[in-house]
């Protein structure tokens, strides 16, 4: 079983990483790049594809240089066993479009050809979604989005997952479909290992690829534009049909809340806290 | 459907018992799964930390394991002393002799880095098998087919087949109750330990206690400090930490409903202990361990079908007088389960592997040790009021006292004879009595402060780590009346009497213009030492896998 993890750096958003600027921009050189966060749900699905039915994990991802560490940090996670990094001026500020013709064309260039290919449900910078199913329709097979659990039979070349209808949890759908297929792991997988050589073959590839990750760079293949064959001219801002007009800071919601600071040493403020919750213990 | 995996074994618990079983399993070519519920060996286990290897038995630890005195030990005890105290009076018996006796070396233990060392070899030796180790996983029963044990179910894998099934599970072992071998019935047959692992600064063990960087001292403590429970403290040198402790008869602290966090305090702040500890005392970690009494619950024949049962979980843990001795015999245990299991193996009867086992615990002199016969011609007679209250009454009034003073010197060499410590019985007289009419009548005072502040039970628990199994509690109170249950209010070593932060708590519920008195309980501070599931009405289980209290010294 051959597996690509499709994976992006992104703006570390969390609270104490992230700056804005005055304008409530986003401070990019102040913020440091981390891997989409959706995307370790794509590695747990291609993690327990391989611990279950073997086979290899490559990670890939489009971006500048700079984003070997992010792939460093993806390889620990899914204990992979190369990187693609896509990286070359040509490709920079490509929109989803342009991205998935890029992904694509370098799936094609991979040897041997992917069964499976992973993806995590929207990067938090553009939220999107888009750029996994366009790329799967720029390289022609099946997607299956929003799935929660996963079972491959590599005999008969098929995959079987629960998917989300609606990405409710209350909906859950059974689907087949033949590889090699497209699979979109929604925040809600949970990686299942029930047998104890699942979880022995675990802690074998973890230390395999503690030592691998030391010097990830040793396994990294970087892709520029010539090496994939591609035109300019349909790849990176030219080959972006979206036009950004503007950019508008989201503005702050209102408080419709007040708040008010107790000190819980003090008996008089601590019973204001009881009187106001009394009623809602009530049910009203 | 998948087929059901399948190990030729499967070892339940990575303590010493477990680990030296592997081992000798691996060792022996036998497909070998270990499973470990804690997050990671060592993290759910707590001994008081001495850790024996024998001069007379057929494994030691080190000859299992290459290497671990120098990774997996703290320092070694040259000296052992054991003090009767009664108010500030003290006398202090050299009991290294008895300590030396039949012993190759002793060496104080934390288990947490003992037993993550060994659990690290273990999984190297079993994965070569085709087995290996796991943490996290806890098992929860046995499989069984047609009646017959025929492997282990688990609440995080699928049932796994085994030809043999080594129950290393510990005191509390889930796989003996399931088996029927063992219960959580009589107080009596338990001890129940409380434990703090002491910071101490750079170099003050070596400057306090006179030592050299590679010696090490142990002490034991009794007399009139403990409220008269029978039972006593001690104190082992480690590396840089201080294990201080203190061990009681659970028949005993559920009788005078003492606390034994306060029982612990009560040796902590004792005027002896000022020459070790100042008033910058801090505790790493506060623990608690239930210990079976071999001599009453070692099981002559710990073994049903394919399931073995070593240490703790056959009850293999030997306290007789001033020595205790539990590690090393499970160790012992787990290794003769794997010798027989592989010679009924290749013999083609693998079925046969218990009742080897039995035999072999009998031939190596094992059961003598945990259950020896000369313990209970003395409890025949001795252990019953009459008898103690006479043999106090003759201790304590003037010829007693007189007796004591003219044995002098002499006493000290009776405390050393092993062949004595093996016929003391379980009464208050060797515990609380006679070293306190030892203390009174030989003992010197002490003078000093001890200015220790121990740590209060909300900060001992605040202390530890859990990972607590949100709205899934591993115990529950089957009768919660205070007749049926509220003697774990006060035994319980997190719970205490008006105090809202532990366990077990009393409390008084109105119906119908009824007033009843009843125990509530919450599992979110419990230590899984077992000792409610002896003293209450309770449904006792241990948590998932990684779930609960996780023991960073142990």
């Amino acid at each position: 079983m051959n597996m690509v993890v499709l994976t992006k750096g992104v703006p570390d958003f969390r609270e104490g990483q992230v700056s804005f600027d005055e304008d409530g921009h986003l401070e990019r050189g102040e913020t440091p790049t981390v891997m989409n966060p959706n995307d370790e749900h794509a590695l747990e699905a291609a993690l327990q594809t391989k611990v279950r039915q073997g086979g290899t994990v490559s990670v890939m991802s489009m971006g500048p240089p700079g984003y070997g560490d992010v792939l460093r940090e993806a390889m620990e996670s899914v204990y992979a066993d190369d990187l693609y990094l896509l990286s070359d001026r040509e490709m920079a500020a490509a929109d989803t479009w342009a991205t998935a013709i890029t992904i694509a064309t370098a799936l094609e260039e991979m040897e041997p050809s992917p069964d499976l290919v992973f993806a995590g449900f929207k990067t938090a910078d553009g939220e999107t979604g888009h750029a996994g199913p366009q790329t799967c329709w720029a390289y022609g097979m099946p997607i299956v989005t929003h799935v929660v659990s996963l079972e491959i039979d590599p005999d008969e070349e098929r995959l079987r997952a629960k998917r989300l209808v609606e990405g409710d949890i209350e909906e859950i759908e059974t689907v087949e479909t033949s590889l090699p297929a497209f699979v979109v792991a929604d925040p809600e997988f949970e990686p299942s290992y029930r047998r104890a050589e699942h979880r022995l073959r675990h802690r074998d590839l973890r230390e395999e690829t503690r030592e691998r990750a030391a010097d990830h760079e040793e396994h990294m293949t970087v892709w520029d534009h010539a090496d994939l064959n591609l035109d300019p001219d349909y790849i990176g801002l030219d080959g972006s049909p979206t036009v950004v007009s503007s950019v508008d800071p989201i503005p702050k919601a209102p408080a419709e809340r007040e708040a008010t600071m107790v000190d819980p040493e003090r008996d008089e403020e601590m019973r204001q806290v009881f009187e106001e919750m009394a009623p809602l213990a009530g049910g009203e | 459907m998948t087929e059901r995996e399948r190990y030729e074994a499967v070892v339940v618990g990575a303590g010493p018992g477990g680990a030296a079983a592997a081992a000798v399993l691996a060792r022996n070519d036998v497909e070998t799964l270990v499973l470990e519920r804690g997050v990671e060996a060592g993290s759910k286990n707590v001994s008081g930390g001495l850790l024996y290897a024998e001069e007379s038995a057929p494994y030691a630890i080190d000859d299992l394991f290459p290497g671990f005195r120098e990774a997996a030990t703290e320092r070694p005890v040259t000296d052992y002393y054991l003090h009767n105290l009664a108010g500030d009076r003290v006398e202090t018996f050299d009991i290294t002799d008895l300590h030396e006796h039949d012993t190759e070396w002793s060496d104080a233990v934390l288990r947490r880095k003992m037993d993550s060392w060994l659990a690290e070899r273990v999984h190297e030796l079993t994965r070569e098998t085709g087995g290996g180790l796991l943490t996290g996983v806890r098992v929860n029963g046995l499989l069984r087919e047609g009646g017959e044990i025929v492997g282990v179910t688990c609440d995080e894998l699928d049932p796994i087949e085994a030809d043999l099934v080594v129950a290393a599970d510990g005191v509390n072992s889930e796989l003996a109750r399931d088996a029927g071998l063992m219960d959580w019935e009589e107080p009596e047959e338990w001890f129940q330990g409380v434990k703090a692992v002491v910071d101490m600064p750079e170099g003050a063990i070596d400057d306090r206690f006179g030592l050299d960087g590679d010696e090490g001292e142990a002490h034991l403590f009794s007399g009139d400090l403990f409220e008269g429970v029978r039972g006593g403290g001690f104190l082992y040198t480690n590396e840089d930490t201080l294990s201080i402790g203190t061990v009681f008869h659970l028949d005993s602290l559920v009788a005078e409903e003492a606390e034994p966090h306060e029982l612990l305090d009560a040796l902590l702040t004792h005027p002896l202990l000022a020459r070790w500890l100042d008033d910058g005392y801090e505790e790493f970690e506060y623990a608690a361990k239930l210990v079976p009494d071999s001599k009453k619950v070692a099981h002559p024949s710990p073994h049903e079908a394919r399931l073995v049962l070593v240490g703790d979980a056959a009850g293999q843990m030997q306290a007789q007088g001033p020595i205790i001795k539990g590690m090393n015999h499970a160790v012992t245990a787990g290794a003769l389960a794997a010798e027989a299991f592989s010679e009924a193996r290749s013999r083609n009867d693998p079925d046969a592997a218990g009742d080897l086992y039995e035999r072999k615990l009998r031939d190596e002199g094992v059961m003598k040790k945990l259950r020896p016969p000369r313990y209970r011609a003395v409890r025949a007679l001795a252990e019953h009021d009459p008898v103690t209250d006479a043999l106090d009454a003759v201790l304590e009034s003037p010829v007693g006292r007189f007796g004591v003073r003219a044995l002098g010197d002499r006493l000290e060499t009776l405390y050393g004879s092993p062949f004595l410590s093996m016929m003391v019985p379980d009464t208050r007289t060797p515990y609380v009595t006679l070293p306190t009419v030892i203390a009174e009548e030989l003992g010197e005072r002490i003078g000093g402060e001890n200015d220790v502040d121990p740590p209060d039970l909300a900060d001992r628990i605040g202390d530890l780590t859990y990972d607590v199994d949100v709205g899934n509690p591993h115990i529950e109170v089957d009768d919660d009346s205070f007749a049926a249950s509220g003697d774990a209010v006060t035994a319980c070593p997190v719970s205490a009497r008006d105090f809202g932060g532990g366990c077990y708590r009393e409390e008084t519920v109105r119906t119908n213009g009824d007033e009843r008195t009843v125990v509530s309980l919450d599992t979110q501070p419990c230590v899984e030492c077992g000792t409610c599931a002896v003293v209450a009405d309770t449904d006792w289980e241990h948590p998932r896998g990684g779930k609960g209290v996780e023991f960073r010294q142990g």
